[in-house]
């Protein structure tokens, strides 16, 4: 009875030996981790501390959304444009201009002549959407629909409004992490959720002001400042960026645009001293503005971010090297913000915010401080319960314990999951469980024997009984934790991780390791009945 | 070493006659939670009804509550909960969901910290916008409806269909009962109350289990015996483990609800409520449901095999 070949023992003291070996940075800190990677082979190094949640580090979390309305209204906007220069070319002009509709363009051709010479033009601008993924996806991205009466609608399908969103978000998700985290250090996490949103979470972070002053797109363009008597259609009256900046009349013409743009530094006006951005276009860009500039020497262009006038300087002389510079009276911090925008690219949609929660670097130390002595406490209360019940058999069941929330951190810091206070709570419960399983084999045996069985048989029968049931019991448990993982999100998934790695190690240590423990001490001491 | 024994060896409650107690005490309690869910409701956090909530701390030594009030009110947000929290220093801000959808939600906090930030440290700040917490609605209903059916799939294959239906019947008790418990108390109700929920109905199945476990090893063994004497024994011979575990897993939950913080409280009370009307409903719900759900001894339900046929069955 109570054999345990000597395998299956070695393999448990190994699992428990790499569980010891995978807590180790938790317990002494992630330099042990880089101590270690110098003498082993990177499977072998540990994968680091166990990560600590917003809510126990501090720092933003905020989710964004892609400005839905915004990107189609976009997009309507460039379809109108492509339907211009098809009519422009077959020289068809619409009855009552091209008019955008909710997500398309209408055009009325009243001649059929010339209906019949565009629509098959108009058609080829309906192209089939190419997937990364799976190639061809047999949908195209507009519907051309003759009405018959010389209305021609062309309306954006579903299918193509998906992929840009899912396109705008997967480039976003690049610029955001070069405008957040431009020297790489802060290492933000940025994620896709969904199809349409991204969740940014800041460790240490105070204010979700970092994160949301990288929210504007950053579209950089350089155009002249009308000219008195210029036509209305070809101007637009633009805001200064400013606060009380007033308004200025521009040309909607664009010379030059951001994306031109090779680099962009802060720096110092040498004479002014004031804050200025540096930049170079390449060599369209340097091309595109030398032309421009030499044809307007003495007139005032205007630099427009985002469709507000940052400034409005007179060209003095031909800028044919490439290279300028945007003042504005700016700070030292907003003309580096701007640097940044600029180097990383205008972002292809607008996002709002759509959930925030921050915690302060002082709240997440104390909720980490109460945590831990809560915690302590209810540690303390099971293991003075357990001995007071069981007596040798509750030591046993605690050092079970104590490798029950190794193993846990273990699977932690090996699947690389965040420690969240509700996890905590998780963990503390999982010990009342794990508790629960002992209890369940204690009893069992002390029933055995209270039938008049030996105390070997009493064992024997004990575990193997209650086994059964500790598997029954936890997987209800584990099915309700699992489902939670799934519909929780932030902390309360943390929850459900915890419960469910702690319903898992507990199940292991109940079937391997007290099992073991109790044979040990049944040889060692070869009772005749068992003291519980 | 004398060992503490909280149950006594070999005790022979009757369980089952406390049935006529415990069913009416059941339904009666029942019955107040779902009044007290139509008639007060459930106090819906932020992440159910969307909003803004801050906490202030005092950079000095005390909030000043009324002219943060005051300032709050000014601001122009509608309606804004200002109230005193944990210490002297602290303050929690709610401000509802504004018009003008996610826009005007975020601009909340940056008005809020444009007032407040010169005198106060920003603790903690959520918001949640009108969609974000529909969606979150959304995933804790099916969160729990999921979890429910899954784990009746799980006891459909596991147990004879009465025992099935008996531990359902002791969930959704409990299930009604926690949920009396938050609009009763008016702990706020959030995403951390469907955690508690799902741990409740977890823990509640867990004791459930055990005990129907018990049962139907007695089933296989006892064939002439009667029902509640059966379900007497059962309840008598696994009452040690369900005291002790009950009283391990308070024990916990009080050391946590004391002193784990603000944060986790609500979570921990309701944890609490809901490890005792589990432990309550296994014994005195799930067990004698089973007389009513035409279990029979020695007719085989239980045993492993279709039992012999001892006794005919009556002709009609």
């Amino acid at each position: 009875m109570f054999r345990q070949s000597t395998l299956k023992t070695v393999l448990i003291a190994f699992t428990l030996f790499v569980g010891a070996y995978l807590t180790l940075p938790t317990i002494f800190g992630d330099q042990v981790v880089r101590t270690l990677a110098g003498y082993l082979p990177s499977f072998m190094v540990p994968k680091g501390a166990v990560k600590l949640g917003l809510d126990l580090q501090g720092g933003v979390h905020v989710m964004l959304e892609v400005d839905r309305p915004g990107l189609l209204r976009d997009m309507t906007r460039q379809l109108q444009e492509d339907v211009r220069r098809v009519l422009r070319n077959e020289r068809v002009a619409p009855t009552g201009g091209i008019v955008a509709q909710n997500r398309g363009v209408a055009v009325r051709i009243s001649d059929a002549a010339n209906r019949a010479r565009v629509l098959p033009k108009l058609q080829e601008l309906a192209q089939p959407i190419t997937n990364a993924l799976i190639g061809q996806t047999g949908q195209r991205n507009l519907e051309v629909v003759d009405s018959g009466d010389g209305l021609i609608t062309l309306t954006i399908t579903d299918a193509e409004i998906n992929d840009k969103i899912g396109r705008a978000v997967n480039q976003s998700i690049e610029i955001f992490r070069r405008r957040l985290d431009p020297e790489g250090v802060k290492e933000p996490v940025i994620q896709r959720q969904g199809l349409d949103r991204i969740v940014v979470q800041m460790p240490g972070a105070t204010n979700s002001k970092e994160i949301t002053d990288v929210l504007q797109p950053g579209k950089l363009e350089f155009r002249m400042v009308a000219e008195p008597g210029a036509p209305a259609a070809e101007v637009e009256t633009l805001p200064y960026a400013e606060e009380a900046g007033g308004t200025i009349t521009i040309e909607r013409r664009i010379l030059v645009r951001g994306e031109d743009l090779v680099s962009a530094e802060p720096g110092f006006d040498q004479h002014t001293s004031q804050p200025v951005v540096n930049f170079r276009f390449n060599v369209r860009g340097a091309q595109a503005f030398a032309t421009a500039t030499t044809a307007n020497v003495g007139k005032p262009f205007a630099i427009v971010l985002d469709n507000r006038v940052i400034s409005a300087p007179r060209i003095i002389s031909p800028i044919t090297q490439g290279q300028g510079q945007i003042s504005g009276r700016f700070t030292v911090e907003a003309a580096n913000r701007l640097a940044i925008l600029l180097r990383s690219g205008a972002l292809p949609a607008s996002f709002t915010l759509v959930e925030e929660r921050t915690v302060g670097p002082g709240l997440g130390r104390d909720s980490i401080a109460a945590a831990t002595l809560a915690s302590m406490v209810s540690a303390g209360a099971i293991v003075v319960f357990s001995i007071a019940t069981y007596g040798v058999f509750g030591v046993i069941a605690l050092i079970a314990l104590v490798a029950n929330v190794m193993l846990i951190f273990a699977l932690m810091s090996a699947l690389g999951s965040t420690l969240t206070l509700p996890g905590i709570a998780g963990i503390v419960l999982t010990l009342a469980m794990a508790v629960d399983s002992n209890v369940l084999i204690y009893e069992r045996i002390r029933e055995e024997q209270a039938a008049g069985r030996g105390a070997a048989l009493a064992l024997d029968a004990g575990f193997t009984r209650a086994l059964a049931t500790i598997l029954d019991a936890n997987i209800t448990t584990f099915l309700a934790g699992a489902i939670l993982y799934l519909v929780g999100t932030g902390s309360i998934k943390g929850f459900a991780v915890t419960l469910c790695l702690g319903i898992l190690t507990t199940i292991f240590t109940a079937f391997t390791l007290t099992r073991i423990m109790v044979a040990a001490w049944y040889r060692w001491f070869k009772p005749k009945v068992v003291p519980i | 070493m004398k060992l503490l024994r909280i149950v006594p060896d070999n005790t022979k409650f009757g369980f089952m006659r406390f049935r006529r107690f415990s069913f009416p005490f059941s339904a009666i309690a029942s019955i107040v939670s779902v009044v007290a869910f139509l008639w007060l409701g459930l106090n819906v956090g932020i992440d159910f009804k969307g909003g803004t909530v801050v906490e202030l701390q005092a950079r000095g030594d005390r909030a000043n509550v009324a002219l943060i009030r005051e300032e709050a009110n000014r601001l122009g947000f509608g309606d804004v909960e200002v109230q005193e929290f944990g210490g002297p220093r602290e303050v929690l801000l709610r401000v509802g969901l504004q018009d003008g959808g996610d826009r005007a939600q975020a601009e909340v906090v940056v008005k809020l910290r444009q007032a407040f930030e010169k005198d106060y440290d920003f603790r903690k700040v959520e918001v949640v916008g009108p969609r974000v917490s529909q969606e979150l609605v959304q995933n804790g209903t099916i969160g729990v409806l999921l979890a429910i059916l899954t784990i009746l799939i799980y006891l459909w294959f596991r147990y004879e269909w009465q025992f099935a239906v008996g531990a359902v019947i002791a969930t959704m008790h409990d299930l009604v009962l926690t949920i009396g418990f938050f609009a009763v108390t008016q702990i706020q109700f959030d995403q951390t109350s469907i955690a508690a929920i799902l741990t409740i109905i977890g823990y509640s199945l867990n004791d459930t289990v055990v005990v129907y476990d018990r049962v139907r090893e007695l089933l296989r063994k006892y064939k002439k015996i009667r029902l509640f004497e059966l379900l007497d024994l059962s309840m008598n011979s696994t009452l040690p483990r369900t005291v002790i575990t009950s009283v391990t897993t308070i024990l916990a939950l009080i050391a946590l609800s004391i002193f784990g913080g603000d944060a986790i409280w609500g979570f921990c009370i309701a944890l609490l409520f809901g490890v005792l009307i589990g432990t309550y409903s296994s014994i005195f719900v799930a067990a004698p449901i089973l007389i009513y759900l035409g279990v029979r001894v020695g007719e085989g339900v239980g045993s492993e095999k279709p039992a012999d046929k001892t006794t005919p069955a009556p002709a009609r």
